[in-house]
Parts: C-alpha cells; structure tokens; sequence
C-alpha cells in the first residue's frame, strides 16, 4: 500500500488494540477507510469515541452500501469525526447477505445515530440491535414491498401502480409524525451542561 | 356577495330544475364570471415548481391581477388546488385529504410534468400523475414550467369555468375513493402510470 504513509494515524492505534478485528486499510481521495470485522464493531467505535487519543466525538453520517456485484458484501459505513482534532475517519463492516443483516446500534455512543439507523434499515433492511425505535423513517410504516435500495429491488418497485396506489391512499396520514416526536423539548433536557449553557445563552461559543 | 352566499344556492337549486333558458345562462354567466375573477388558490408545492410558483405569485408576474389574491393556505378557504412539483406516495393521502376538505365549487391544476405524469421520477416511491388520485382541470407542461406557463393554464382554466353551467348536474358532484380505495378503475391507473402512459393519455382541458 503506497498510501499507507498518509494514512491516519488512528489506524496504527486501532491495530495496536484491536489486532485481527482490524480486517484492512485504505487511503481513498485522502481519506482514511478502516474495515473492522462486524461482530466487534460496537467495541471499536465506542473506543474511537472515548479514547483521549482518538476522542472521535461527532458522527458526520451513518449509511449502508450494496455493490452491484453480487459477491460482494454490503458495507455499513460510519464516517466520524473529531472536533476537538479535527481529523476524519471512515469506519466500514461488511455484512455477508447469506446471513441476515445484523448490526449492534451505536445509538448509545452517538444519540444522531438513530434516524441514520432508522434510514439504512428502511432502505437496506439491515436490523439495528438494540436500537430504541427501529422503524420505517422514509418510508410509511406499513410499506410492505421490502427494501428499496437493495439491488434486487427493481426500480418501479414489487407492486403494480394501482395496488402501490391504493395501499399509499389508505395509509393515515397523520401517523406518521406525533407533536412529541418531533419536539425537541423533550431531548433538550438530555443535552451535556455545557451545551445547554451554550444554548441558553444563545450564542455559538467562543472560537478558538 | 349574495351570489356565492347559502341564499344562493338556493336560488341555483331551483333553476337547475329546469332546462337552460335565456335567464340561466345568463346568471351561469354572471356566477361564471365573477368564480373566475375570485379564484383562490391553494397551493401544494412539493419541488421547484413550486418556485416558478412562488415567482408567479410574486411582484414581477403578479398572479394577483387575475383575482388569486388570497392565497389560502387553507383548503377550506381554497378554490383551485395548485400541485406544484412531484407527488411521492407519501403524500398521495394528504392531497387527496387537502382536496376533500376544498369546498365546492373547487377545481384544480396539476403543475409540471411530474405532478402530471411522474416526469422523470418513473420509480417506486413517485404518484405517476395526480390524476390518478384527485380530478385534475388543467395540466401545464414544463420543467418546470415558466411561470407565463402558470398564468397561461390559469387563463384556460377561467376559459372553462366560463364554459360551465348552473343547469348541469353532473358538475359539482364531490368525487370521492371508490369502495376499493381508489379514485379511478385500477386497470386505468396501470396503464397511465406506463413509461409515457400518462403523457398520451392527457387531452386539453378546453
């Protein structure tokens, strides 16, 4: 690998620690992509976040990819973030699509995770382990033709126009979304001391 | 305006009994008129055509000159429902919600090729055409259309609205979903939502 020489420094650390979890590494466009095997994705993030070192605080996105070669595995990719360092990381596990699609969520290290998760399940079906609300985000929750952005989904979906039609006009419009769900009243309460006091105070912080 | 008032559909109540003379015409006419000059919209913007839309409403083109004054936000409150942009099946039950709480007489226009036929949205989440869930009046082309596209379907629209009459029955007939849950035949809905089945299916409006 000729890249390895701009390869984040979190990668050494990773293999230090996690030795054969740490399946591979690449640098793509600039950018560090770290495979960890996926029955030990949970611990490897949580360390990224919580080690001084590493300290990877922000999840900037969670989704899935499905190549259109079939051999391959459909990738789950985190990208993270440190503010305080202001370095990137890509992590990605691969899930074999012989077996079902199983994940642990990282809801309890990154509470943004939840709707990333909600998305990728609605669109990939891949099941979020302990997950606190795992359901349709995209999607209405009794959509019943399966996972759109899988590759052996076709296009126009599994139903003819006049079925999609009508199972689209019985749906309630209104279940979709509670007041609660959508306030963030409730989740301001949840919020660190610090942001809180940022918030309250109604400016953005010093910048440094 | 004791025309649009409830003392008035009385009065349309008892003409409309008899056939089309020269004092129904001419009242169809003056209603006719003045439902033309007073359109309310209410517009459903979902995509950019609502900012052709929104610029039509605007100083520039002013849809006001042609009595759209009032843009209602409100269907209750509404006369002509404006879909501007491309409905997705999520949004199928809230059109058809907004259209059924529009009092009559209502009447509406289907704004873009992707309201109209699903444009190039032919996949598994896009309405292929409103008309396959409310009644459209007037279809306008374009992506997205102009606005002078906009105002052009305005004024076809005011154009059959002058063609209406007090006598017919068949006109203000609320058309609700059918027992099966759907606004028309399922066989029909299939065969417009074809690749390029709703664009030759349409016919003017006037």
């Amino acid at each position: 690998m000729t890249a390895a020489a701009a390869a984040s420094p979190s990668v050494a650390a990773l293999r230090a620690r996690f030795g054969n979890s740490i399946l591979r590494d690449r640098v793509i466009c600039g950018d560090t992509v770290v495979w960890v095997a996926a029955d030990r994705a949970h611990e490897v993030l949580s360390w990224l976040r919580d080690d001084p070192g590493q300290g990877f605080d922000y999840l900037t996105d969670l989704t899935a990819v499905e190549y259109r070669d079939g051999e391959l595995p459909l990738e789950v990719v985190y990208q993270l973030r440190s503010l305080a360092r202001r370095a990137d990381l890509r992590i990605k596990l691969e899930l074999d699509k012989a077996q079902p699609l199983e994940v642990e969520s990282v809801c309890d290290l990154w509470a943004g995770a939840n709707w990333l998760e909600r998305e990728v399940f609605d669109m990939f079906g891949v099941t979020f382990r302990n997950h606190p609300d795992l359901r349709r985000i995209l999607m209405w929750e009794t959509y019943a033709e399966g996972f759109p952005l899988r590759k052996d989904f076709p296009l126009r979906g599994h139903f003819s126009r006049s079925e999609q039609t009508r199972q689209a006009l019985a749906a309630n419009p209104e279940a979709h979304y509670s007041l609660e769900e959508l306030s963030i009243a409730e989740s301001y309460r949840e919020l660190s001391v610090e942001m809180r006091e940022r918030l309250g105070r109604g400016e953005r912080g010093e910048v440094s | 305006m004791g025309l649009t008032g409830p003392d008035a559909g009385q009065g349309v109540a008892e003409v409309s009994g008899e056939s089309p003379n020269w004092v129904t015409a001419r009242l169809s006419d003056l209603v006719n008129w003045s439902r033309t000059r007073s359109l309310w919209p209410m517009p459903f913007g979902t995509a950019c055509c609502a900012i052709e839309f929104m610029a039509t409403a605007a100083g520039r083109y002013d849809i006001s000159r042609f009595g759209m004054e009032r843009q209602g936000f409100t269907p209750r409150q509404a006369d002509v429902l404006i879909c501007a942009g491309r409905l997705p099946f999520k949004l199928a039950p809230v059109i058809r919600r907004v259209w059924d709480q529009m009092p009559q007489p209502k009447w509406s226009i289907s704004m873009g090729a992707c309201a109209s036929s699903g444009g190039i949205f032919d996949n598994y989440a896009m309405v292929q055409g409103i008309d396959t869930i409310i009644p459209v009046d007037v279809y306008v082309p374009g992506c997205p259309p102009r606005p002078e596209g906009l105002l052009y379907a305005i004024f076809l629209l005011q154009k059959k609205i002058m063609g209406e009459s007090l006598t017919d029955q068949q006109l203000r007939v609320e058309r609700t979903l059918g027992p099966d849950g759907l606004f028309r035949a399922p066989a029909l809905i299939d065969e417009i939502s074809e690749p390029f089945g709703n664009s030759v299916h349409q016919t003017r409006s006037s």
